[in-house]
């Protein structure tokens, strides 16, 4: 199964990921070589089968967490990573709505 | 939009997601406040700010009352439910997910009756599901015009409850928020504070031609926080789709801003480009299961609803349909009515009494300094005191009302308050008669026009002789008095 | 400067370093000193190591000393010193995950792994190199540093834990953490000639651990013997109220059961896992070790495991859809690189994950976008999740008629660095045999079971879950048939 250049550039878009043309016409190439793998898949029959969403059983989970505070960060801790910030905000540019 | 357009021959559709931070100490994930105020980045951890390597560990409370409002809506509660991410970029959603319910949420089904012109209509839920509430986007914080990301509210449980495009006009769309609002307030879920945002509701508005057999093109409506607004948005968007049908341009399928301002929709650009969540089951969080112990204690704590209530206030007390609409529309003043009421005891006259005080002069005091009756000094049972004064003749009228202002601002003892400040009623014929006969001899020309039968000028002499009594003077006693010496008028 | 008494420190298991700290014999800074200069002397080769950090190392150390002469040792990781994976959150101390995208970053907290060890005493000697966030069967994709296996320094020493089996192999430590998504403890414990153990889904704590694919993903320990193994899955496993994915069951007695042999056992040989490109000396390697189950009255069961072969793709949409999500938060808001210059919003976001993110995680997170993706969500990543089910169906099924299942890790031992780089598919078949273990949830190990052409080859063990106290038991017992596993001389060659 061949993707196309579009495709790719449509799933990048959504990705947030500014390929470079050479990327994408690599990654056009390798992703359908998966793809193809992939569909090895299609040949089995899965009516009936549930879909195994989570991986610990049923049973084995410990009790929600209780309504109760827990200390967390200061806000000179939470900005400690900051690329940028103003103030106690992170800083971003400027926002269109 | 000048065009008139025959409204008449459209079907309005609505359907309304309304969005309710449950009222929890912590988020809904981790154990950070929930609490409004504070500086920006102030109630976060780890987990809120979406570092790498968290995990949610998910509020049992926002579980419990998930379930406790599916069952006071008479939703089916799943006994799985599962909990998905919905994928986008935007800086307040710290993860580039949201986690929420999708496919499998926790209420499915359900509905509420609502009344609109005197008519009874039951407006059915397609499901509740819990979700995150996304951080604060502020804008201009630098002078550069960059903006700043505030994950205070990041995390915050939201129950989102959608209901079936049951709703047919704007006024059913403001009724059907107002019913939902007050049976959150009585469960105690939720403040029902739509300026703040933590009850907030996006409206789904299409119009289709009478007989119709499919909806039209719906627009999602945002940012409408109050029942005005609500109400402005939705008539201005039918509006502006029949014009659009009428003269054969296509409605878009698109979300809409509403301007307060301006009291119009607009097309929110920035949010046509096609979404595409890509929804999966959250990996991190197993399905919730609610097992039948949780149902019967949910079950156990379910209070009152505001229709039966409404009802038993119409029925056995005697209010009217309206006193005991507003007495139901925030269930903290039908709490302290129930409550006040019980301390005073009697029936109808009384029930009658308790309605006009907090209808009337409590709702203005709660109005003007913002308190919810749980905040007030004054108490259910201070308040039946006060009208005990009132109905022994102790107080008038004009000094119950002084009597009751104060004690709502300070608190008190009301009895102690009444010899303090000097408020008891004068009832003593021979003081009220002297007040009396000062006033008439102060006032010969009034009196002679009064006489004559030119002007009935009752009013005035009971006010004059209240004044002469600093208000206290018993009316009754007062007229009576005025009325043989004027000579019957 | 190494010198021969370092030597002899270094070269010991993790259970005779402890014994050597109980019996007084030598003391935690002593140990720690030694492997700092193993590590001084070794790793410009080998490259284990993202990041040492010798001086709190010698902290902890010094203070495991204090408490011993007072009394107070706290058990048998007491004055250890050890190293974690880079991919774990260590408070204060820089954080990769091997990725450009996390250069700096400094966590404010730690993993509950971490936070275990170090309750347990244990010294931490720095961060172990990894492929990017995890996503790599050969280390190659880690951005920083490569790292080479200690048996033959122009080979692989597997990945994505390349690091912590490395700087076993290498004598740089007694005991390392890593993760396992696909086969990521199970791989390169295999082509380094350590016990690596991915423990049942939910027996470890996932917090702090810096997620790929969270309903894959289990941390565990690797060591130089099942011993080592079994001390360091007893520090860290059970319940943590941060981890709802993690179990509420206890963590078993693993030392206690660890000699219980193998008589009796029976042990599952899946047909699936014996042909295609499973290379000869390496099936000949783990038919030895077969022979010598039944020669310690283990019996052989043939099994079926029939939807084995539909692992890897079912693998590679699931892990990568998660992936896509998990990736989304490096963002270039708050923490991370940001690309320097940008004036937009969007081009924040994607500029900074174009420059920040490295191939694999780019090209694994373009799969996952797509398997997601409307459209295409049920013929990819449902589908899989179905599948899923069928894997542990097989499983299931067979451990109605067996203990554990036997088989190899990988199809060959470790293979040349950019022999596969250029074909990603290529690459992703290294984890043929481990990827189905993950899928299903299960525990999974990996224990030498000698060499093949001069390079290691692993057994893999798969249990029943929860049951890793079998897994160690049933490798114990062959690795003391086999005697000590055999030290690498590659490194011990003039620089």
């Amino acid at each position: 199964m061949a993707l196309t250049l579009d495709e790719v550039r449509r799933v990048a878009a959504l990705a947030r990921l500014k390929l470079s043309e050479e990327e994408e016409r690599l990654f056009a190439e390798q992703l359908s070589a998966i793809l193809d793998h992939v569909r090895e898949l299609e040949t089995l029959d899965v009516t009936g089968v549930p879909p195994m969403t989570h991986a610990l059983a049923e049973g084995e989970a410990v009790a929600l967490r209780p309504d109760a505070l827990v200390p967390g960060l200061s806000p000179e801790e939470a900005l400690g990573n900051a690329p940028a910030r103003e103030g106690t905000c992170f800083k971003v540019p400027r926002i269109i709505e | 939009m000048t065009r008139t357009v025959a409204a008449s021959d459209y079907q309005v559709v609505i359907g309304l997601e309304v969005h309710a931070q449950l009222l929890t100490l912590t988020k809904i994930f981790c154990g950070c406040s929930t609490g409004f105020g504070g500086a920006p980045n102030s109630h976060v951890c780890p987990i809120c700010l979406g570092l790498p390597g968290v995990l949610p560990a998910l509020n049992a409370r926002v579980v419990e009352l998930a379930v406790k409002t599916g069952l006071a809506l008479g939703c089916a509660i799943q006994p799985v439910s599962v909990f998905s991410r919905k994928n986008y970029f935007y800086p307040d959603l710290p993860k580039g997910y949201q986690i929420s319910q999708y496919e499998l949420p926790i209420c499915l089904g359900g509905g509420l009756a609502i009344t609109v012109d005197g008519r009874e209509k039951f407006i059915r839920l397609t499901r509740i599901h819990m979700e995150e509430d996304a951080g604060k986007n502020l804008h201009d914080v630098a002078a550069d015009g960059s903006s700043g990301v505030d994950l205070n509210r990041a995390g915050v449980p939201l129950l989102e409850i959608v209901s079936e495009p049951d709703l047919r006009s704007a006024d059913e769309a403001v009724e059907y928020l107002k019913a939902l609002r007050a049976i959150l307030l009585a469960l105690g879920v939720n403040d029902g504070n739509l300026e703040e945002g933590s009850f907030r509701c996006d409206a789904n508005v299409s119009v289709m031609r009478k007989g119709a057999t499919q909806y039209g093109t719906r627009a999602e409506l945002k940012n409408m926080n109050s029942f005005r607004y609500l109400k402005q948005a939705v008539e201005y968007e039918v509006r502006r789709q029949v014009a659009l049908v009428e003269t054969g341009q296509p409605v878009v399928q698109e979300t809409r801003l509403y301007d307060p301002a301006r009291g119009e929709t607009r097309s929110m650009r920035s949010k046509e480009e096609a979404h595409d969540y890509r929804y999966f089951p959250e990996p991190d969080l197993p399905p919730v299961r609610v097992g039948e112990a949780l149902v019967a204690r949910m079950r156990a704590e379910q209070p009152e609803l505001p229709r039966a209530r409404a009802a038993r206030y119409q029925g056995s007390l005697g209010l009217s349909a309206q006193d005991a609409g507003v007495l139901v529309g925030d269930g903290g003043l039908a709490d302290f009515f129930d409550a006040a009421l019980s301390a005073r005891g009697g029936g109808a006259e009384a029930a009658k009494k308790v309605a006009n005080w907090l209808i009337g002069e409590l709702s203005r005091l709660a109005n003007e300094t913002g308190l919810p009756p749980r905040a007030w000094k004054l108490t259910p049972a201070r308040l039946a005191e006060v009208l005990g004064l009132l109905d022994a003749g102790t107080v008038n009228g004009a000094g119950a009302k002084l009597l009751v202002e104060e004690l709502f601002r300070h608190g008190g003892d009301p009895a102690e308050l009444v010899r303090r400040r000097g408020l008891a009623q004068v009832s003593d014929e021979g003081a009220i008669e002297a007040a009396v006969d000062a006033v008439l001899a102060a006032s010969p020309a009034e009196v002679e026009r009064h006489r004559s039968g030119k002007k009935d000028l009752t009013g005035f002499f009971v006010g004059q002789v209240m004044k002469a009594l600093k208000g206290k003077g018993n009316p009754g006693v007062v007229n009576a008095l005025l009325k043989k010496k004027l000579g019957g008028g | 400067m190494t010198t021969a008494n370092d030597a002899a420190l270094t070269g010991l298991s993790l259970q005779a370093a402890s014994l050597e700290l109980q019996a007084g014999a030598i003391s935690s800074r002593q140990l720690t000193e030694a492997c700092l200069a193993r590590i001084a002397a070794t790793d410009g080769r080998v490259g284990a190591f993202l990041a040492v950090t010798g001086e709190r190392a010698l902290q902890q150390a010094d203070r495991s000393d204090r408490r011993r002469a007072a009394g107070g040792a706290l058990g048998p990781l007491d004055g250890v010193p050890l190293a974690v994976k880079d991919l774990f959150l260590t408070r204060g101390v820089p954080t990769t995950a091997g990725s450009r995208i996390l250069e700096g970053f400094v966590p404010p907290y730690d993993a509950t792994a971490v936070t275990r060890l170090e309750a347990a005493g244990a010294v931490l000697l720095g961060k172990l190199n990894l492929d990017e966030f995890a996503m790599g069967s050969s280390n190659e994709h880690s951005a920083y540093r490569p790292c080479r296996n200690p048996w033959d320094l122009t080979r692989t020493p597997g990945g994505s834990s390349g690091g912590s089996a490395a700087a076993l192999s290498a004598r740089q430590c007694f005991g390392t953490l890593g993760t396992d998504t696909g086969g990521s403890i199970r791989l390169p414990a295999s082509f380094c000639g350590v016990v690596g153990l991915k423990p049942t889904y939910g027996r470890v704590s996932r917090y702090g651990v810096i997620a790929f694919a969270s309903s894959l993903d289990q941390p565990g320990p690797l060591g130089r013997t099942t011993w080592d193994v079994a001390a360091l899955l007893g520090a860290i496993a059970g319940p943590d109220p941060h981890d709802l994915t993690c179990a509420a069951r206890p963590a078993d007695d693993y030392l206690a059961a660890l000699e219980g042999g193998a008589r009796g056992l029976r042990i599952g040989v899946p047909r699936e896992w014996f042909g295609g490109g499973l290379q000869p000396e390496v099936e000949a390697r783990v038919r030895e070790a077969l022979t010598t189950y039944q020669r310690l009255g283990a019996t052989l069961v043939e099994i079926s495991l029939p939807h084995s072969r539909y692992g890897i793709a079912a693998y590679y949409l699931i892990a990568t859809a998660e992936a896509s999500a998990n990736l989304a938060r490096y963002d270039g808001v708050r923490f991370g690189l940001r690309a320097p210059g940008v004036r937009a919003l969007q081009e924040l976001y994607s500029e900074s994950r174009e420059q920040g993110f490295g191939a694999e995680p780019k090209r694994r997170i373009m799969l996952g976008t797509y398997a997601l993706s409307a459209g295409y969500h049920d013929a990819y990543y449902l589908r899989a999740q179905k599948v899923r089910t069928l894997i542990r169906r097989d499983f299931d099924a067979a451990f109605g008629r067996c203990d554990v299942v036997a088989g190899p890790v990988a199809p060959g031992p470790a293979f040349k660095l950019g022999e596969r780089t250029g074909d990603p598919l290529q690459m992703y078949l290294a984890d043929i045999f481990t990827i189905t273990c993950n899928l299903a949830a299960l525990p999974g190990l990996s224990v030498p079971c000698g060499l093949a052409r001069g390079l290691p080859v692993g057994l893999q063990l798969v249990g029943r879950p929860f049951d890793e106290a079998t897994l160690l038991k049933a490798a114990r017992a062959l690795e003391r048939e086999l005697g000590p596993a055999p030290v690498p001389a590659a490194l011990e060659a003039a620089p």
